[in-house]
């Protein structure tokens, strides 16, 4: 008999793991990267990785990029697996995104504002050309400064709530979950599922899904007539308040990127016509990504505002269930797992129909 | 054991957390119970609902035994195994009464369950009705409600234009006669294994964070209708290598030309049928190699 029962997964797992191994580091004629080169070079990687990971840490997130050899939705599993274990010994004070160390911060819906446009270190205008320099060691390029600072400056729909034309923050707050903000890793995602659980879900969600439902609201499946009020990333300093101590002491610097999408809003019952806005925040320099969460996020409040949720990215169920990449990878793959009882149970299914209906054929 | 991980990986808090929502499933068998899933170390579809379950009720006495497909030397159902020898330092067995706790991938072992035991399902899909509505809030709202009525017009529709219920894995079973559940994507074969099964039944879903259980002793019937009885599937074979006639059995292909052998997925079952002598057509062939 052909057949032998097949023994060794275990020798066959050890043996892949290794293969695995050996392939990450590649030609060893090459050098070896670092994970400091990861974290200096690959910066947008990284800022992915810390995004999708639900982890603000650059060494690490730099880590799991050269582990999972570049590929960022399994060095962002790698973060979370990591992450799950951590300790919580604090909750942040919320951050002020209004005192950012301002790195870049337009604002497409005035020419000018106070604070200014601040193009910071962006590609939008390169041209993508590629730069065959690079294929050589380049020298680092020097910057020219600044004369003067780049100060705090306020957020762009300020100017508009002078006005009243601009909701308010405060009435958000109504639609968060009761008490603490919550916290999808610690507790199952339940609708109706507020706003700050649905925006933690696209902080953490895949940023090309992110994109994809952003984008498809722009093409007509659920439109809400965006102007990106405000675009800005920088440093924010994060900041914590232990009870042993009563009062606030700051732990550290973090990189985000904030998108304020300025929406149209015809007035409901309630409401008159005014400006309303969805809202994108970000690890990182991720500007693509905190774009696309503030178009979601605005779909995501169609019903709260009155209208109907007809197009996927105004199904919160819809969004929140896909947006994941570590679920979706996870699933999705898990094809790839034996099925081979399922199958054989398929096959005498349809052989038992085909059966059958040769034999109501035949009469 | 594992430096710098706790006994079983998961935190003592959080499996606190898993405990208590198991309680509330053994409370209301078959109703689906949201718990605070973790993410593992393992991918979601892995198992690790199965595995957060089984690490949350494991004890250094336990016996653990994993398989996937019936089978405990699969790739997957090593792994798992591992993990457990890595993290929790128990002691692993192949044989279905030697186990006190069985993790289990698409199959019930052949060996019926006793008392004491229990088995942990992995789950990719905890919701029976997750092809006929894709809306948690609403399947959700039917079950609080009762109303299978959709399920009854599904099976009801195969009758229809079949002549037969054309569900041969995943079957849905009705719990308590109160929750209609998915028994996980074990062949219908083994549905019948559920209903009154002395040992505790856990199912674990990790990726859809829900956590669901049939006590012992409890009612466990598959749909169908009168006239339509609930028919298991099994390939009309006896296992090539031991002989058995009652084990649900593998599809091997071992040529080209069409050439099939049959042998029971449960490898445990076979081999040990195989030890106490019993021989299959095959199984001669085999040993006379």
């Amino acid at each position: 008999m052909a057949y032998v029962a097949v023994k060794g997964g275990e020798k066959a797992i050890d043996a892949a793991h290794a293969w695995l191994a050996e392939t990450r580091r590649g030609d060893t004629a090459v050098p070896e990267l670092s994970v400091a080169q990861i974290a200096e070079q690959m910066a947008r990687a990284v800022d992915r990785v810390m995004a999708e990971g639900s982890l603000y840490d650059r060494e690490l997130a730099a880590l799991a990029i050269k582990q999972a050899q570049g590929d960022l939705v399994e060095a962002a599993f790698l973060l979370r697996a990591y992450r799950t274990t951590l300790p919580r010994f604090a909750h942040a004070e919320p951050v002020r995104t209004e005192e950012m160390a301002i790195r870049r911060r337009i604002s497409a819906t005035y020419k000018d504002l106070p604070g200014g446009q601040v193009l910071g270190p962006t590609t939008d205008y390169t041209h993508r050309l590629l730069d065959f320099s690079l294929l050589a060691d380049g020298a680092r390029p020097e910057a020219p400064v600044a004369a003067e600072g780049v100060a705090a400056m306020g957020h762009m729909h300020r100017v508009l709530r002078h006005e009243g034309i601009i909701e308010d923050d405060a009435p958000q707050a109504v639609h968060e979950t009761e008490g603490a903000p919550g916290d999808l890793t610690r507790a199952p995602l339940a609708f109706p599922a507020g706003r700050d659980v649905r925006l933690q879900a696209l902080a953490r969600g895949d940023e090309g899904f992110v994109l994809a439902m952003g984008y498809s609201t722009q093409r007509g499946w659920g439109g809400s007539h965006p102007f990106a009020g405000e675009i800005r990333m920088g440093e924010v300093s994060v900041e914590i308040t232990p009870p042993e101590l009563g009062f606030t002491i700051d732990i550290g610097d973090i990189t985000l990127t904030e998108c304020q999408m300025v929406n149209q809003f015809k007035g409901s019952k309630t409401e008159p016509p005014q400006f309303t806005r969805g809202y994108g925040l970000v690890f990182g320099h991720a500007e693509r990504k905190a774009m696309g969460m503030a178009l979601v996020d605005r779909a995501m409040r169609t019903e709260e505002l009155g209208g109907e949720a007809t197009a996927p990215a105004q199904n919160i169920e819809f969004v929140l269930y896909h947006c994941d990449n570590v679920e979706g990878t996870g699933f999705t793959e898990h094809l790839k797992l034996p099925h081979y009882v399922d199958f054989q149970s398929e096959l005498e299914n349809v052989r038992r129909l085909r059966a059958t209906a040769l034999k109501e054929a035949a009469e | 054991m594992s430096g710098g991980y706790n006994f079983a990986y998961l935190d003592e808090q959080t499996k606190r957390m898993i405990r208590r929502a198991i309680l509330k499933a053994v409370a209301i068998p078959g109703h689906q119970v949201p718990f605070g899933s973790r993410e593992m170390p393992l991918p979601y579809g892995w198992g690790t609902g199965g595995i957060q379950v089984t690490a949350s009720i494991i004890g250094p006495d336990d016996t653990l035994k994993v398989i996937d497909q019936g089978a405990d030397d699969t790739t997957n159902a090593v792994s798992i195994r591992r993990f457990f020898a890595r993290t929790a330092g128990v002691a692993g067995t192949t044989r279905t009464e030697a186990a006190s706790i069985i993790q289990t991938r698409h199959r019930i072992p052949e060996t019926a369950l006793r008392e004491g035991q229990i088995i942990v399902y992995q789950v990719p899909q905890p919701e029976p009705l997750s092809r006929l509505e894709p809306s948690r809030v609403e399947t959700r709202r039917m079950h609080a409600l009762a109303d299978y009525g959709l399920m009854h017009v599904r099976l009801y529709e195969d009758v229809a234009r079949l002549g037969q219920v054309a569900i041969s894995y995943d079957y849905p079973v009705m719990v308590n006669n109160r929750y209609l559940m998915a028994p996980t994507p074990i062949p219908s074969f083994d549905n019948p294994k559920m209903d009154m099964m002395p040992a505790l039944q856990l199912f674990g879903a990790g990726r859809e964070k829900r956590i669901y259980a049939v006590p012992p002793y409890t009612s466990v019937k598959s749909l169908d209708f009168e006239d339509h009885p609930f028919r298991p599937l099994r390939a009309a074979h006896e296992c090539g290598l031991c002989g058995a006639a009652d084990s649900y059995l593998d599809e091997v292909v071992t040529d080209d030309r069409g050439g099939r052998l049959f042998v029971c997925s449960d490898t445990d079952y076979c081999e040990r049928r195989r030890a106490d002598g019993h021989v299959g057509r095959d199984g001669m062939a085999e040993a006379a190699q």
